[in-house]
């Protein structure tokens, strides 16, 4: 319901828009020639026309649309399905969807391939002429035992009748088939459709991807042929055209191959009557039966598929119109989406996932998407203060008395409070994959920027510090980051530590790269004007260089947030218990295609997030970029 | 006695090809305290390289100059400088530019916020205090910059052709502007440019210099300034003793330039 009414929304915002586009090119002023960039300014309407057109694309790829306007759509192509399945084989057997008979294929193929055989063997130096002989008189045999099978004459009256049988259900099929009155079941078996269609899921990401049992009528009718054409198809198949003349030349051959095989060791000459072996044997299985015995067949089976194409009436239309790219496929009695709508998930999925996942009670894999917990400020201070502060106290660590007690003392009481064990009054501390994703991101970042600047600065305006630095940064930075995520999480672990550290290795060498530029494109007359102004070198470097580098160095930032992001996710798929990344492998595991979109969305809009405040602070802190 | 005293400066670069470039040679002058000297000078003559020795930027290869019996050893606050793109620094507000000097040497905000507003009276740019510098035109701008200048009451200030870069009206206002603050301070001012009026309008003392090895060619002791203070540049422009000391000063450089695209072909 929502999903239909987004769409028409969507279609009126882009046909409105258009229309809002084509008024204001009218008003335009006449000087807004070709190349001016004033014509790429605003255009507010065209977003709205980009995003309808992404959403538009989505659910339309995704059978969203589908689903929402015809929701037992699905379900019917699944029936329709399960008829072709079944008739699929036997139409193999006729020109209707290959070109030849198979029989004819196949007694083609087979001629080709005996008279291969017979020259390989002839031709071949390591066999013994005798064995030659016995090989090609099997495969001359052979040859001759086809017509035993395509000869009318030899033809059992049985085997006429099943045929004929066959083809009389077949035909009742198609007249039956129509009708309102069709199918008609037993009671039993209407209630175990009844009993099966309440346990049956709707037609999405929770239970089954396409629900299998029909609920329609029209399903109902294609559910009991695809049955009947299934028992057709299965008696047609368990027929062989084995006539008493076929089996009397079968078993020569075979006691032929049998008799040869008794006295023979493994070699040559093994392979080349295993390979006989085979070709006889494919002759056997083969359902090869004289010319025109199954057109009566084939016209039943023609009729049928017109009369069950008919039947599908708008369904077809609304296969073709509303299933991109695929369709629904059966394989048994199961049905699936072949096409984008598997990896594609609908939006209306993903976005009921979503709002599941953001629930704090389920999240993902236990820990919650984004969500809030209560931490004492207890484990705040044990964590922020470090540990040694007790060591230096004056003093020393209680030792047990002999009651068998411990009586603290000053020392003891600070080691308390450093290592964070005392009660405390509890705040919300925010916790959950993206909270984590985003830490990581934030400490790194900010770890790259408290180092690199400075050093940056440092290199920029020294010669010493210049070639000192430049070697170790050079080395290390063209490596991919993930190059050293193995290494890295070894030594740190695959916890925070490592993955902090692995986004530091990374927003340092951009940070320094992007501060040294700014302080060496300091301009020399500023650096003169301090000086002759009276500043320190501190104060130079502080008051001048500094904001003078601040457009490189927030450029840099920029540049560092997009690396740190790719590197996390990346870092967080190799190894770790929590954050964005992790979700995404997990479900990438268990192929929650929805689940994967969602963790693509949420990256993409914390990526935007970031940008988008550093844009804010660019613009905020250096204003007079580019108008100097 | 703050007299600038310029004793035998010379000035030796190494060229990228290891040959000695003499840029300055000689220079030897005296400046007495409020004197407003302008240099005149085809291009790569040394008058910026004898400026920055001044300045305390650059170390002369021999001689020294000294300010008031000292020698000049490096950049200080009694010799401000004023660039000829003004130099200031853009993330800063006009105050804050003005202000730089003091906030430096951790003056009394409040008292430097008084100095501020008089000198930005003086220069002209009174309510524009709060503005930032990129929004100024060339010409506030180098207000600002003589402002950020004066506001450490230098003993002497150096000009780096200054005016150079502004439009014809705001360059003439500018002088107007230089010249009376020159009077009103009292101020040793030295003031390079390559324009030839601008030198005779402003210099009571003039040098014009040559180039190869730099030097000072021939010196000028003129009225013109001390008569623009009380009437119309303008007028003065039209003199005829003006005019005939400028062609004079032309034909002059016109000379040296030749000379030197000879050599140099």
């Amino acid at each position: 319901m929502i999903t239909g009414f987004i769409t028409f929304f969507t279609i009126f915002a882009v046909v409105g828009a258009i229309l809002y586009g084509r008024k204001l090119i009218k008003t335009e002023k006449s000087d807004a020639v070709f190349g001016n960039p004033e014509r790429a300014k605003g255009g507010i309407h065209w977003v709205v026309v980009g995003s309808s057109f992404l959403l538009l694309s989505w659910l339309y790829y995704s059978w969203d649309i589908a689903k929402s306007f015809y929701p037992k759509s699905a379900n019917e192509l699944c029936q329709v399905a399960k008829v072709n399945e079944s008739l699929l084989s036997l139409k193999y057997l006729f020109p209707i969807v290959e070109r030849q008979h198979k029989s004819t294929a196949i007694i083609k193929r087979e001629n080709i391939n005996i008279e291969d055989k017979i020259i390989l063997i002839q031709n071949d130096p390591d066999l013994k002429d005798q064995d030659k002989e016995i090989f090609t008189n099997i495969l001359r045999d052979t040859k001759l035992m086809i017509p035993s099978l395509t000869d009318e004459r030899y033809l059992e009256d049985n085997i006429k009748n099943t045929i004929n049988e066959l083809t009389i259900r077949l035909n009742q099929l198609t007249t039956d088939f129509p009708k309102d009155s069709y199918p008609k079941f037993t009671t039993e078996e209407e209630d175990e459709i009844n009993e099966g269609l309440k346990k049956q899921l709707g037609w999405g990401a929770t239970g089954m991807e396409v629900p299998p049992l029909p609920e329609s009528k029209r399903g109902l009718k294609f559910h009991a042929a695809a049955a009947e054409l299934n028992s057709i198809s299965d008696e047609f198949f368990e027929m062989r055209n084995h006539n008493p003349e076929y089996l009397r030349q079968s078993e020569a051959i075979f006691g032929e191959i049998k008799e040869y095989m008794d006295g023979l060791d493994d070699g040559r000459e093994l392979d080349y009557i295993k390979d006989i072996k085979k070709l006889v044997r494919r002759i056997e299985y083969a359902s090869i039966f004289p010319p025109k015995t199954l057109d009566e067949l084939e016209n039943a089976i023609r009729a049928f598929d017109k009369v069950q194409n008919n039947e599908q009436g708008n369904l077809r239309t609304i296969d073709i119109l509303l299933f991109p790219a695929g369709t629904i496929v059966a394989s048994g009695p199961q049905c699936s989406e072949a096409g984008p709508g598997r990896w594609l998930p609908k939006p209306s999925d993903t976005f009921r996932i979503f709002g599941e996942m953001l629930k704090p009670s389920v999240g993902y894999k236990m820990i919650p998407m984004l969500w809030y917990e209560m931490m004492g400020v207890n484990r705040i201070v044990g964590f922020v203060l470090p540990d040694w502060i007790a060591d230096i106290m004056p003093g020393k660590y209680p030792v047990h008395n002999q009651d068998g007690t411990v009586d603290p003392n000053f020392k003891s009481r600070m080691l308390d409070i450093v290592t964070g064990e005392f009660e405390a009054f509890k705040i919300p501390v925010p916790t959950g994959h993206i909270w984590d994703s985003f830490l990581r991101v934030f400490l790194g970042l900010s770890l790259g920027i408290i180092f690199g600047v400075p050093l940056g600065l440092f290199m920029g305006l020294n010669r010493f510090a210049k070639g000192f630095f430049d070697p170790m940064v050079e080395l290390y930075r063209p490596v991919p980051p993930l190059a050293w995520a193995p290494l890295v999480i070894t030594v740190f672990g695959i916890d925070n530590v490592g993955k902090v550290f692995l986004l530091f290795m990374v927003s340092f060498s951009i940070m320094i790269i992007s501060a040294r530029a700014g302080a060496s494109g300091t301009q020399l007359s500023k650096i003169h004007a301090a000086h002759s102004l009276g500043a320190s070198r501190w104060q130079i470097i502080r008051e001048v260089i500094f904001p003078n580098s601040l457009p490189e160095i927030l450029t840099g930032i920029r540049v560092a947030v997009g690396m740190c992001w790719g590197t996390l996710v990346a870092a967080e798929f190799l190894a770790g218990t929590t954050g964005i990344g992790f979700v995404e492998n997990v479900a990438r595991k268990y192929m929650q295609y929805e689940v994967i979109w969602i963790t693509i969305f949420v990256m993409g809009m914390l990526g935007l997030l970031f940008d988008i405040t550093i844009r804010k602070i660019i613009d905020k802190t250096i204003p007079w970029r580019g108008k100097g | 006695m703050s007299d600038l005293v310029s004793q035998k400066v010379n000035m030796i670069f190494k060229s990228l090809k290891g040959e000695d470039v003499h840029a300055l040679k000689d220079i030897t002058f005296t400046l007495k305290k409020g004197e407003l000297l302008t240099v005149l000078g085809p291009s790569g003559c040394g008058k910026t390289t004898l400026l920055n020795i001044a300045a305390g930027f650059l170390r002369p290869t021999s001689g020294s100059i000294n300010l008031g019996g000292k020698e000049i050893n490096g950049p200080g606050v009694e010799r401000g400088m004023v660039f000829q793109q003004g130099a200031l620094f853009e993330w800063l507000t006009v105050n804050e530019n003005v202000n730089f000097g003091l906030r430096m040497k951790k003056e009394d905000p409040i008292k430097t916020a008084k100095k501020v507003e008089e000198w930005l009276d003086i220069v002209g740019l009174k309510g524009f205090g709060n503005t930032p510098t990129y929004q100024l035109s060339g010409g506030m701008q180098q207000r600002v910059a003589l402002a950020r200048c004066l506001i450490n009451d230098p003993d002497l200030i150096l000009m780096d052709e200054p005016l150079g870069a502004l439009d014809a009206l705001t360059r003439e206002k500018m002088q107007s502007l230089v010249l009376k603050i020159w009077k009103e301070t009292g101020k040793t001012i030295i003031l390079i440019t390559h324009s030839v009026e601008e030198a005779l309008l402003l210099g009571e003392r003039v040098y014009v210099m040559a180039p190869r090895p730099g030097r000072i060619h021939k010196e000028y002791k003129l009225p013109f300034a001390s008569r623009g203070l009380k009437g119309d540049l303008r007028e003065i422009k039209n003199d005829k003793e003006f005019v005939s000391k400028r062609e004079e000063i032309l034909t002059m450089i016109w000379d040296m330039e030749e000379e030197i695209m000879g050599k140099e072909i």
